[in-house]
């Protein structure tokens, strides 16, 4: 008890700094999970069946990214796992679309994760048809009632269906549909249509059980997320510093400012990951001397999430680049978004220059090129085709990548701006 | 074996060896005793005589067909050389799912001894190769070892179904010297390949007569078509007329296989009277000379000598039955203790049966010279020497436990019999062999009950031991077959109705019948019985949608395909499948059909030659093969060499190879087939309808079998709407599935009847059929809600259905201007679109293309429209 209550603020703060980073970095399962109460029992009392009664199924888990999927399946792979019956039969293989992107690296997946190879030593890993024959006769020899249920998780379902032939989504599902090992085959994708990207026979084998994920959260209940996710735990060692740190956090959620943010975000996305990458970065913020969570902590936080990556760049270019970026801007206003070169550009710079010479310095040909390539580096301009083409580089075809309004932006925060420079690029002739 | 290659591709010529020993003027046949190979380059003839062992070429150049010559014969016009076998097998021949029964590793020089009635054994005398040279091993001997390679073994018998202890018997033939040249009898007694009317009628006699008494005398009169080399014809008419007249196909088959053994004295007896006197003299000489020679020949030919002696005495006319259980009887005793006896005696009554087959042994007298058999004797002597001073622990000893296990009750019993500890295996080896010592000295001073009595307790010790379990040793990789391993609880059972419903609605759960496929299973039926009986092959196409129950019917008809032949009332065939989703490449096609019939692995290439050979070779022993196809579409190549060879199999005319294939499409030969290979595959063609809503219907309450879990107006609904829209069983059986969960689910809420009612179906209907589009814009966040606006907005400003993100997103900002919302900036609204590309709300380009990415709705306009206005 001495050694909890001499805990400095130091180390309290350091303490929640890190139980709170883990909390939204480390992606941890929550107890229960939000507003997914339906789709839960669904998932669970399937699962439950294949591990206690033997029984084969298939089912996609479908939603939008940070929707919730995987944490569901955390969710209920752990209740699961905790239920007697079930916690030494199930054997449990995840695949990922990603990570195994064809056939063959999945079945030695499978094999590997199945401890299968050490049954027969180095042969299984041969050629991928030996691998298959191998891993269907061993999932064809077991039975109903005698065999370990397989769960297999395939992650990003939708990049299996590319596979060749879908062999292995064909075998996986026919597997579940006869009486072979029982099996559960759960896909996790965020495709809406991931039903017709399978064959008709794949299809015809899959049972055609979807669990929708659609967060249907209001805005109350978001806000309250947010306050759950930022509070510390009861059994934090320091009660005063937590109850502290509790209170500062529900008094924050209820300022305007904040809300805003808090609704800014809610508007663009509803899924947490994006809350979290916002919620963390205010956290980061806040040290001994500034021990609490502040209304500005979460205002830059947001700032910097929703910056624009752009604009970000162009307040990093020269006056001359720039010059040429509202060059190109009045090109594409006057010829409608047409594709410009060089020597256009080139040429409006020099109405510019000659019209306004005492503010800017006259460039030559070559150091307006060098600006021009810097930009073409930087991705702003873009050649319209991408092949080699044979036209000298002074003419070849370019398109700015800007919005407009993104220009004009940047002039407006670009320090020590001419104001020469920005009549020119607000004016409507060139 | 690389020699066999050489000799192979050499020329060989063929000549007869002195003059025809026989003539069969009826068809013309001249018979002779041996014949000579000459083979380009070399100098000396090789000479293949009755009785010896020879191989023969096969499909497989390093493994040629074992077989031991009974008959050389040739036609009048003399061209055509024909010579009659009895067949031995290799490992590899036994087909794969069987060799498991061995229940041991084979040895790489082992053959066994093959009976089986449905294999032809004429052949081309052009397609021997040479002699070889086979060795006896009793069953509870290990394998000689130290011997040269080109020997080889044979301890057991395969009938198809089973390993059995080889009588030694049965080898006889080649060692006997008792067998009158078949000059003496040749032209009367010759078995015929036309069924002798004399011939039918005594067996059809004398089970007509006595058939009803006992089993015993139908089964050695099995054997003897077992025996019979070409009375093939003759053989079938009689197991047909057993068929119809006693017991069913297993028993008939058990009985055979415990009164092997005592056959051969019956047959002996039989000899007794057909002999004329110089032959009797002959063997009585022989019995003269024999005791010593059997002693120094060693315990292992003991009961075979001990047979002879009794049946070519006469004047013991039948002594007591019990003693008659020599040594090597003991396995079949053990086998079926109690009922055997009796039945090797009743066997043992009727020799006259018997002598049906018999004869034909007679005709394949061994005048080989009598250097080479006592040289084998020598061979064997020395060998059982060694062995008995070494005690060799190995564990084929076991074997002989073994094979009767399998025998006992025809299934596999894990292989941990053989591992027992082999020090057990010793001491029964030991007993075993005192035991036979005993009971020749007490044969030979005539008290048969003390043998009786040292027989038994000579056999308990040895049985109990084998009831041990050893712990077992790891297994070989070569034979570790992979599996996924077995839970630790029982999966349970289902508690109620609706689990009882599910489980029977399981798509995997295998129903008691197909309904509504009575037709085309009727139809494969005949297809496929008549081409096994026929030994022709053929092709057939089976097309229809998915879950019309096309593979379903297809095994269904195998199955009860396989239960006739069980019962033997076809020829046994071998059933084979392979599935185009299941192989990474059409060419392993090949290697699937390779291994599956024979157990070889090899490259496709190599593969598709062997299987080319083993289709298009004359060699006669074989049973029909049928090869289902599944998935045929995918065994698709640009030259489609695959799909030719599969349908131009059949059509060779030593084949039998019968290929059914299933795909989806009616049109598929006509599409995707170049037309050589189209013609071959033929017009026997099937199509599976989809379902219609009262077949789907009949489908689920035949399933559900009286378990009542569905209201009636229920079970209409799903199949009328699964049949409007697919006509899949397993939709259907899925969407019913999925209402008794929900049903179970809102069952504690509502005080409902218990059964799924419309409401639940609905529900599950709803939850497979619905589009989630709907939904998933629903609840799709603001920003996104309004990007799909202005999307739409868009389209309707450009009158096209495709956008840039450019403009898309001037769209959005003026929107957000609109609705009082700060506007998004570029990367914000290109996070909102990808947002929407990733579920597949909007079909977007490649993200690289950054502002000029072209974006289009994978909704319609109005769907999006509804869901947005609905708010």
């Amino acid at each position: 008890m001495s050694k909890r209550r001499s805990l400095t603020e130091a180390q309290c703060v350091s303490l929640a700094q890190k139980l709170l980073r883990e909390r939204l970095c480390h992606q941890k399962l929550p107890d229960r999970p939000l507003a997914l109460d339906s789709q839960y029992k669904h998932l669970l009392e399937l699962l439950r069946r294949t591990a206690v009664h033997g029984e084969s199924n298939s089912v996609l888990i479908v939603g939008p990214r940070g929707s919730g999927k995987t944490m569901l399946l955390g969710c209920v792979l752990r209740e699961l796992m905790s239920l007697k019956e079930a916690q030494k039969n199930v054997l449990l293989v995840e695949l990922n679309g990603l990570l195994q992107t064809d056939d063959k690296i999945a079945l030695k997946e499978i094999t590997r994760q199945l401890h299968l190879e050490n049954v027969v030593g180095d042969k299984v890993f041969g050629s991928f048809a030996e691998n298959l024959a191998f891993l269907l006769e061993a999932l064809k020899k077991g039975d109903k009632s005698s065999s370990r249920p397989v769960v297999f998780v395939l992650d990003e379902f939708d990049l299996f269906a590319h596979h060749k032939n879908q062999t292995l989504l064909y075998n996986l599902l026919d597997v579940s549909q006869s009486a072979q090992t029982p099996v559960a085959v759960l896909g996790l994708t965020c495709r809406l249509d991931v039903l017709e990207l399978l064959e008709k026979r794949v299809k015809s084998r899959f049972s055609h059980r979807q669990i929708h994920l659609f967060s249907s959260l209001s805005f109350a209940q978001y806000v309250d997320a947010v306050r759950a996710q930022l509070s510390l735990p009861p059994d934090f060692p320091d009660p005063k510093f937590s109850d502290a740190w509790n209170h500062s956090v529900t008094k924050l959620c209820e300022e305007k400012s904040v809300e805003e943010i808090l609704r800014r975000h809610f508007n663009s996305s509803k899924d947490f990951r994006s809350l979290h990458s916002l919620l963390f970065l205010s956290v980061s913020r806040v040290s001994v001397s500034h021990s609490t969570l502040h209304e500005a902590d979460l205002l830059e936080a947001s700032r910097l999430i929703s910056a624009d990556s752009k604009a970000i760049i162009l307040h990093g270019l020269s006056i001359l680049e720039l010059c040429l970026i509202i060059a190109m801007k009045h090109l594409n206003d006057t010829y409608d978004g047409e594709p410009f070169n060089f020597q256009m550009v080139h040429n409006e710079f020099k109405k510019f220059i000659q019209r306004k010479s005492h503010s800017i310095h006259k460039f030559e040909k070559p150091v307006v090129m060098k600006a021009f390539e810097h930009l073409l580096q930087l991705e702003l301009v873009r050649p319209v085709d991408s092949g080699v083409c044979k036209v000298q580089r002074e003419y070849q075809l370019m398109r700015l990548m800007l919005e407009h309004g993104q220009v004009m932006e940047a002039l407006q925060r670009y320090p020590q701006c001419p104001t020469d420079v920005k009549q020119w690029a607000l004016s409507a002739f060139a | 074996m690389s020699r066999y290659i050489t000799r192979l591709r050499m020329r060989r010529t063929y000549k007869w060896n002195g003059r025809p020993v026989g003539e069969d003027r009826k068809l013309k046949r001249q018979y002779y005793e041996s014949m000579s190979i000459s083979v380009e380059g070399k100098t000396e003839d090789a000479t293949v005589s009755l009785g010896q062992y020879i191989l023969i070429e096969g499909d497989d150049d390093d493994n040629p067909f074992v077989a031991q010559l009974l008959k050389l014969y040739t036609d009048d016009s003399g061209k055509k050389k024909t010579a009659v076998l009895q067949w031995f097998v290799r490992m590899c021949e036994v087909p794969q799912n069987k060799r498991k029964l061995l229940g041991r590793d084979p040895h790489p020089q082992e053959i066994f001894f093959y009976q089986d009635r449905s294999c032809d054994n004429e052949v081309d005398g052009e397609t021997i190769l040479g002699a070889v040279q086979i060795e006896y091993v009793p069953v509870q001997d290990p394998f000689p070892v130290g011997k040269s390679r080109d020997i080889l073994f044979v301890k057991l018998l395969w009938d198809t179904k089973s390993f059995r202890a080889l009588d030694p018997e049965l080898m006889q033939p080649s060692q006997s010297p008792k067998s009158p040249p078949p000059s003496s009898r040749g032209p009367q007694t010759r078995a015929l390949p036309t069924p002798d009317p004399s011939v039918m009628k005594r067996a059809m006699s004398g089970i007509l007569t006595r058939g009803s008494m006992s089993t015993g005398k139908m089964s050695s009169s099995e054997a003897e078509s077992l025996h019979s080399a070409s009375k093939l014809s003759a053989a079938k008419a009689l197991s047909a007329k057993r068929r119809s007249q006693a017991v069913s196909g297993p028993q008939v088959r058990k009985k055979l296989d415990l009164c092997s053994p005592s056959k051969n004295m019956s047959r002996d007896d039989v000899l007794g009277e057909l002999l004329d006197e110089r032959s009797e003299k002959t063997l009585t000489s022989k019995l003269n000379t024999s005791p010593t020679g059997r002693i120094s020949i060693s315990i292992r030919l003991t009961p075979l000598n001990l047979n002879k002696e009794e049946c070519v005495s006469p004047l013991s006319s039948h002594s007591p039955d019990k003693p008659r259980m020599t040594a090597h009887d003991k396995d079949d005793a053990a086998r079926a203790r109690t009922p055997s006896r009796r039945k090797d005696s009743a066997a043992l009554r009727e020799p006259a049966l018997a002598a049906l087959a018999e004869e034909e042994h007679e005709d394949s007298p061994i005048n080989t010279a009598a250097t080479s058999r006592s040289k084998r004797k020598s061979a064997q002597l020395v060998s059982s020497r060694i062995k008995k001073q070494l005690n060799l622990l190995g564990n084929k000893i076991g074997l002989q436990s073994d094979g009767e296990d399998g025998d006992d009750d025809d299934c596999f019993i894990p292989s941990k019999i053989d591992l027992q500890s082999s020090s057990d295996e010793e001491e029964e080896a030991k007993i075993d062999s005192e035991d036979e010592l005993i009971v020749k000295k007490h044969r030979g001073s005539g008290t048969s009950r003390s043998t009786e009595k040292t027989r038994v307790s000579a056999r308990t010790p040895r049985k109990t031991p084998s009831k041990k379990t050893a712990p077992a040793t790891p297994r070989t990789p070569r034979h570790a077959t992979p599996s996924i391993p077995s839970r630790t609880a029982p999966a349970r059972k289902p508690g109620n109705v609706l689990e009882e419903a599910r489980a029977r609605l399981h798509v995997s759960s295998v129903p008691e019948s197909l309904p509504c496929r009575e037709q085309e299973f009727q139809d494969i039926y005949n297809f496929v019985e008549s081409k096994v009986i026929d030994g022709t092959g053929g092709c057939m196409y089976i097309s229809g949608v998915p879950g019309t129950g096309k593979t379903a019917t297809v095994h269904e008809v195998i199955r009860s395909l396989q239960q006739s032949a069980e019962q033997d009332e076809i020829p046994h065939f071998r059933f084979i499948e392979i599935n185009g989703m299941k192989m990474t490449d059409p060419h392993q096609a090949y290697v699937q059909i390779l291994q599956k019939l024979t157990d070889q692995k090899a490259t496709p290439d190599h593969a598709a030659a062997l299987l080319e050979k083993r289709f298009s070779a004359p060699a006669p022993k074989k049973e029909t093969v049928v090869l289902l196809v599944d998935e045929l579409d995918l065994l698709w190549t640009r030259k489609q060499n695959v799909m030719y060879n599969l349908f131009d199999w059949p059509t060779r005319r030593n084949a039998r190879l019968v290929v059914l294939t299933i795909a989806n499409t009616m049109d598929l030969p006509e599409r995707i087939m170049i037309n050589r290979v189209a013609s071959r595959l033929g017009l026997t063609r099937m199509s599976f309808q989809p379902y219609t809503f009262k077949q789907l219907q009949q489908i689920i309450t035949s399933r559900l079998n009286r378990v009542k879990a569905f209201e009636e107006d229920a079970l209409q609904l799903v199949s009328r709407k699964v049949a409007a829209l697919s006509g899949d069983a397993r939709r259907c059986l899925d969407i019913c599935r999925r209402a008794t969960e929900i049903c179970e689910h809102s069952g504690s809420q509502k005080n409902s009847s218990g059964l799924v009612g419309m409401s639940h179906v609905m529900e599950a209907l709803d939850e497979m059929f619905s589009s989630s589009y709907i939904s998933a814009i629903r609840c799709a966040s603001v920003q996104e809600q309004l990007f799909l606006r202005a999307v739409i907005a868009e389209f309707r400003r450009l009158g096209l259905e495709e956008a840039t993100f450019q403009q898309v997103f001037v769209q959005h900002q003026a929107l957000c201007r609109v609705e009082g919302l700060q506007p998004a900036n570029v990367s914000e609204g290109l996070t909102v679109c990808q947002r929407l590309g990733s579920c597949r709300l909007l079909l977007l380009e490649g993200s690289r293309l950054d502002l000029f990415l072209r974006i289009r709705l994978n909704v319609s306009q109005d769907d999006v429209l509804y869901a947005l206005k609905a708010d």
